[in-house]
This record gives C-alpha cells, structure tokens and sequence, in this order.
C-alpha cells in the first residue's frame, strides 16, 4: 500500500443554486455583459432589440478587457442593479 | 552496532565482557542479526531504534537509567571513555586506544528520508491519500483527475521532504495565489507537484520562480487558461542555475532529452492543474492547445553569444539567476540556410516575423525569437549587439496599413478601415523578446508566436530564482 500526498487544493467546492428563473422578463431589468471582443455589440444590439420587444428594461456593461475575469466591483454593480443578466461572446 | 564497520567488530569482545558485568546490557543490531557474536543482539534492521535515539555514529554507548532517561552517552571506541564509563580498568586493554566510529545506517541518505516520513513530525500539511493494496499506484494517480496525460511520480512524503530539501524556504510559505481558482498554494504543494512532474530538489528553485512569475496579474494565467488560443507559458531560464542543474541550451534544447528542461514548466503547470483548478475543458478552453500547455523551459546560451541575455535585457544583472515567463505557442522555425551577411539574415527574420499568427494582425502579439549558434555568429562577425540587432529587426518589422486592411485582397481578416495610409509595427514597443539557443550546427532559428500582449493580455514576467 502506497501512501502520498495529496497535490490538489483539498477544497470541496461550495454549491450554489441557481437563481430562480422569472416567468416573464417584461418589467425587469436585464444586463448585456460586453466582453470588450470584436462583433460582441452586434449580438448584445440584437438581443437588445429582442429585450425591449418583451418589455424589459436594458441595462449595458462592458469589461475592460475580455482576456481577464470581469473586476469585482463590476460583477457587484450587475448584480444589484439587474434581476437577469446576458453576456455575450465575440467574433 | 553494525556489522558493516570495523569499529563495531573490534568492540564485538569488549560487549561479551559488559554483558557478564553487573548492569543489565541490551545490544542491538543495525545490519545483521547474527552480529556481535559475543552477546546476542535486539534485531534494529528497522532502524526503528537507532531512529528514535538519534544515534549517529556506530557504535554508540548508552546508560539509560531506570526511568527510561538516558543519562550518559559515548560514541566510537575510546579506551579511556569506555573505561571511564564502566568503571572497569581492565576493559579492552588488547585494543587499540581510540577509533571513531562508522555513520550510523538511520542517518544514511538510503534510509534517513523514510525513517523521517515514518516517524518525524514531519511538518507535511497535505493530506495522505492512500492508494489500496490492489491498486496501481501509477494507474490510480490518473483516475484521480492529478495527471497532464503523461505518466506521474508518486508524490509519497519521502520524495516530498527530498524535494524540499532543495529550496531554504518553508514548506507552509505562501508562494502565490492560483488562478483560476485564486488558491493559495504553498512550497509544500509546489513540491508535491513537482515530484509529481520528475523534478529533482535542486529544480524547485526555478520552479517556485516559475509559478510565482505565472500568477501575477500581468502575466495573467486565467487569460491563458481560459483563452480559445493555444498557448501557454515558455520558461526562458538564465544565470548559473542553467548549468549547475544540467538544464540543456544546445543540441536539442527546445525538444526532449533533458530533464530540467522539461519538468520544471510542467510542474507549474500541475500546480495550475491540480491546485488552481486550471483543467482542459473546465476553465482551460483552448480550441487546439500547444505543447507549451504542457510545460515547457529552456536556458539561454550565455556562453555562446556575446551579447548580454535576455535576463540583462529585462533589467537583471549578470550572473544573477533569473526566468523569464512568456505567453506562447509552440515554436516553428526561420529557415534560412543562405544567408551569409547579418543584413540579409535579419530581413530573413523580419519577413517570417511578420507572418506569425497572421501577416495582419500588427501591434496585438509578442513573439519570442530564438536565435541559433550558426545564426548568432552572422551578427557576431558583423559587429553587432543585441541593440544594434534589435534595432535593425523592428526597423524591418513596419507594415503598410493600406495592405492589411479587411477585405483587401479578397480576405475578410484585417485592420480597421480607418488605419489607411499609415506605417505600422507588427509588435508593440518591447513586444518582442530575443534569446540565443540550439546546437552548434544548422542554419535554423524558432519563433514562439504570443498572445493578446500588453495589458490588455499578457505580459511578460521576469522573477529572480532565490534558494
């Protein structure tokens, strides 16, 4: 019997549940999370257009950079000022 | 006592005399159950003894008093001492007055590591996972999620504590926080891992280096990970750690053969896997990946060039030891096999340079260039320096916006409409990165292509190597 060290990070990670899903979008506010990558705001513009058609609020972000995580305080302003949020990929 | 050493054997009639005394003698035996031949010996082959006394040299003489406290202690044979000690003049008066002793078998390199494991506090945090008798040891390390693709050494807590025996830092010391998880990980889970990757101790150094440079913020391991481009980190390594840990700048120093070269990026990269929670197909989203995922370091050839190294570049100074960290796929070669005149060489350069990735995409990537002997010794002969040298390349590296824009030439890739009529530089300012590499012969040099550069991506880090 062999012993060794464990080489992970010996966390377990914490399981969160997802949000309730909404039976309507109309009156709520819904945030388009652009990643700052070419031909993101063409979609976010389109489902934009589709949003306002479901009567729900649009509110728009923007990462700095789609090459790192977006900051802190940005993920915080989404989540207390939108009930949903969208966010796009590029190219 | 052991039989190996003349000492013991000399001594072996001087027990038989002690055990005819008036204080109860117990002997034991490190080596050999049947020695000494004039009393009978407890078996110690475990050394389980030998270990929990702390005996160093055979043999040791102890009076051990009727609480089990040791209250006096001799080692080696010394006529006088022994005398001294049992209050018997007459004892070994034949022998020699004095011999040292022979190193005892449970400080032995062979032994002393598992007998720590076994007994020491150890100090080890990590968990102990125990693998059933059953199972393979190799094969179980793959099942549990640990390995690259590549077979693994078993970290068990010998090797662990070997291998912290190559760096003066404490195992509990924090050396970075891993992305993408963001978990603090200590010297003692780099070294679990680097057991894993086939380091030996003396690499943990660079390695430690290594992970502390690919966590930073500007480096931005995350991006890399996370990134559908295949890249990953290239470990440049100067200084005189190259040498001293056997790490190859020659014939075949970007490929296989040597391992310095390649388990000291790949133990990074377990670390990332196994503690940062940076997996293929989790976080890790690369379309095709690149064997710098796997893990990748050279050292610079300092002895061949004349130059100073990229270390020295980056603001290192010579003689320090240093790595470099830089944001690449894998490497493709510069083949120019005709140039004789560092004019004609370095436009060779230019014109494959501006082709990595894409000949229009400018100013996005950094590159590393690595330049070979039979190459270097074009600019060598012309005079040249590693600022001339860079100066003549990036002066060679400037592209007419009109023939990149999208669309022109039928080719939807491309820059704005808007940059039309300008000059531009295929890689920002300090964007590319120059070493010297590879065997004496052969007309041939490398280009590791990047990623997003700067800080919007990656940049560069360069970490000093500490003991």
């Amino acid at each position: 019997m062999t012993t060794v060290l464990d080489p992970t990070n010996e966390s377990t990670p914490a399981i969160i549940e997802r949000a309730t899903r909404p039976e309507s979008l109309a009156g709520l506010t819904v945030g388009l999370l652009d990643i700052s990558k070419p031909r993101g705001d063409v979609f976010l513009n389109r489902v934009e257009e589709r949003l306002g058609a479901l009567d729900a609020n649009v509110k728009r972000y923007r990462k700095p950079t789609f090459t790192k995580p977006a900051p802190v305080d940005l993920r915080h302003e989404i989540a207390t000022e939108c009930d949903a949020v969208i966010e796009a990929l590029a190219d | 006592m052991k039989r190996d050493c003349p000492t013991c054997e000399l001594v072996d009639p001087v027990l038989g005399v002690l055990a005819g005394g008036d204080e109860p003698l117990t002997v034991y035996t490190q080596d050999d159950t049947s020695f000494p031949e004039s009393v009978s010996a407890v078996d110690d082959t475990d050394l389980t003894v030998s270990w929990h006394h702390d005996i160093e040299t055979v043999p040791t003489l102890m009076r051990v008093g009727a609480s089990g406290v040791e209250e006096e202690r001799i080692v080696g044979w010394s006529r006088d001492q022994w005398q001294a000690f049992t209050g018997n003049i007459e004892l070994g008066i034949t022998l020699p007055e004095h011999r040292p002793g022979c190193g005892s078998l449970n400080v032995d390199p062979a032994h002393a590591d598992a007998l720590q494991a076994r007994f020491g506090s150890d100090g080890l945090a990590a968990r102990r996972v125990e693998f059933a008798s059953l199972e393979d040891d190799f094969e179980a390390m793959f099942d549990r999620g640990w390995s690259d693709g590549l077979p693994l050494i078993p970290p068990t807590p010998e090797r662990v504590l070997r291998m912290l025996e190559g760096t003066t830092r404490s195992p509990d010391d924090v050396v970075a926080i891993v992305p993408p998880d963001l978990i603090e990980v200590t010297v003692e889970k780099v070294a679990v891992n680097a057991v894993m990757a086939g380091c030996k101790p003396e690499y943990l150094p660079v390695v430690l280096a290594g992970l502390e440079a690919v966590c930073t913020d500007e480096f931005n391991m995350h991006g890399l990970l996370a990134t559908t481009m295949s890249v990953g980190p290239v470990f440049v390594v100067n200084g005189p750690i190259r040498n001293e840990i056997g790490m190859n700048a020659g014939i075949n120093a970007l490929g296989q053969g040597n391992r310095a070269n390649l388990t000291i990026g790949r133990a990074v990269q377990l670390t990332v896997r196994n503690v940062g929670g940076g997996r293929p197909g989790e976080v890790d989203r690369a379309a095709h990946g690149s064997l710098t995922k796997l893990g990748f370091a050279f050292p610079e050839d300092e002895e061949g060039m004349p130059w100073i190294s990229l270390a020295q570049e980056r603001g290192i100074d010579a003689g320090v030891n240093a790595l470099t960290a830089i944001c690449t796929e894998g490497p493709r070669l510069i083949v120019d096999q005709k140039s004789r005149s560092a004019e004609s060489l370095v436009e060779s350069f230019a014109q494959c340079l501006l082709t990595t990735h894409h000949p229009r995409m400018i100013a996005g990537i950094d590159a590393l260039l690595v330049i070979s002997p039979e190459h270097m010794a074009r600019f060598v002969d012309a005079g040249w320096d590693r600022v001339k040298f860079r100066t003549e390349l990036e002066a060679r590296l400037m592209v007419q916006a009109d023939d990149i824009i999208a669309g022109v030439g039928g080719i939807e890739e491309g820059i704005p409409e808007g940059f039309a009529g300008l000059e531009l530089p295929k890689f920002r300012p300090g964007g590319l990165h120059i070493a010297h590499a590879g065997g004496p012969a052969g007309l041939f040099s490398s280009v590791f292509a990047g990623w997003v550069s700067g800080p919007a991506g990656s940049v560069p880090v360069t970490k000093e190597i500490t003991p």
